[in-house]
């Protein structure tokens, strides 16, 4: 029944993108992490998504292939009382763009509206499917 | 009797099940909406149910004429011949063609079809019975 495989490629979907949700937090969480794990200042992170087949032969998922560190350049900014400032004054501050990434969390929560909008009006196909034949079963008016 | 019943309720059933699997293409497309290089599909509803009918106007059809030949259907996939890519009406960066308003309103349209599909077969079914009971 290839109705159910909507539940999985709906919800392939909707985990890729609380994933991408969950990136755009922690980029716009660290936008101003000077120092990170690494002692080097926080990069901000993209997903990147790819198809993945579910089950059947023409359904198709999407999954996060990986999460790559932007390659944009670091935000320098003149702080020369920062212990992290480097000789010329300059501090490396995170290469977050925080409009993107709010244009990025709009765009994954619309997304996944549409996903969970897809998963209901497949639920609901199935559940009138399951009741095919019972309104015949009653004589007429008694519905 | 059967034959009958089989014949009223063959339309409906085969075109539940087309619409089905249009169904999970259209949750595909919607899936993929943030896919990069991703092409958007449909499935030609009219073709792919003449050709599960077996009325199919020449197209794609394989006659089986010698015992070792593999029955039409038997082999591979056969509604992919006809599913297609969507023609893009405003081309995205990414190379993705999914327009999630196009595709909405497929998936809304094929909805009630499919809801209309049902209500036929339970418009056969009542019918039947109703000639049963001969009230």
């Amino acid at each position: 029944m290839s109705m159910f495989n909507v539940f999985g490629i709906a919800g392939s979907a909707l985990n890729a993108q609380s994933l991408r949700m969950n990136t755009t937090a922690s980029n716009l969480a660290n936008a101003d992490s000077v120092v990170g794990a690494d002692g080097q200042p926080y990069r901000a992170k993209q997903v990147v998504f790819e198809t993945v087949p579910v089950d059947g032969k023409s359904a198709q998922g999407v999954r996060v292939a990986q999460v790559v560190e932007s390659a944009a350049p670091m935000r320098l900014v003149y702080e020369p009382a920062n212990p992290a400032a480097n000789e010329e004054g300059y501090v490396e501050m995170p290469n977050v763009n925080v409009v993107e990434e709010m244009v990025n969390m709009i765009s994954a929560s619309r997304s996944y509206q549409n996903n969970v909008e897809v998963m209901n009006t497949a639920k609901t196909l199935l559940q009138r499917t399951l009741t095919i034949g019972q309104y015949a079963a009653q004589p007429p008016g008694e519905q | 009797m059967k034959a009958l019943l089989d014949d009223a309720l063959n339309v409906h059933q085969t075109a539940l099940n087309l619409r089905a699997q249009r169904q999970e293409l259209l949750a595909s497309n919607i899936a993929n909406a943030d896919t990069p290089n991703y092409k958007a599909r449909d499935l030609d509803f009219r073709s792919a149910l003449d050709s599960a009918l077996g009325r199919s106007g020449g197209t794609l059809g394989m006659t089986v004429s010698a015992p070792g030949h593999l029955a039409e259907g038997s082999g591979g996939n056969r509604l992919a011949a006809h599913v297609g890519y969507r023609q893009e009406s405003q081309s995205a960066v990414d190379g993705n063609t999914v327009n999630m308003d196009v595709e909405r309103a497929a998936f809304a349209e094929n909805s009630l079809q499919y809801e209309a599909s049902l209500r036929f077969v339970d418009g056969v079914l009542s019918g039947m019975r109703t000639a049963i009971r001969g009230e």
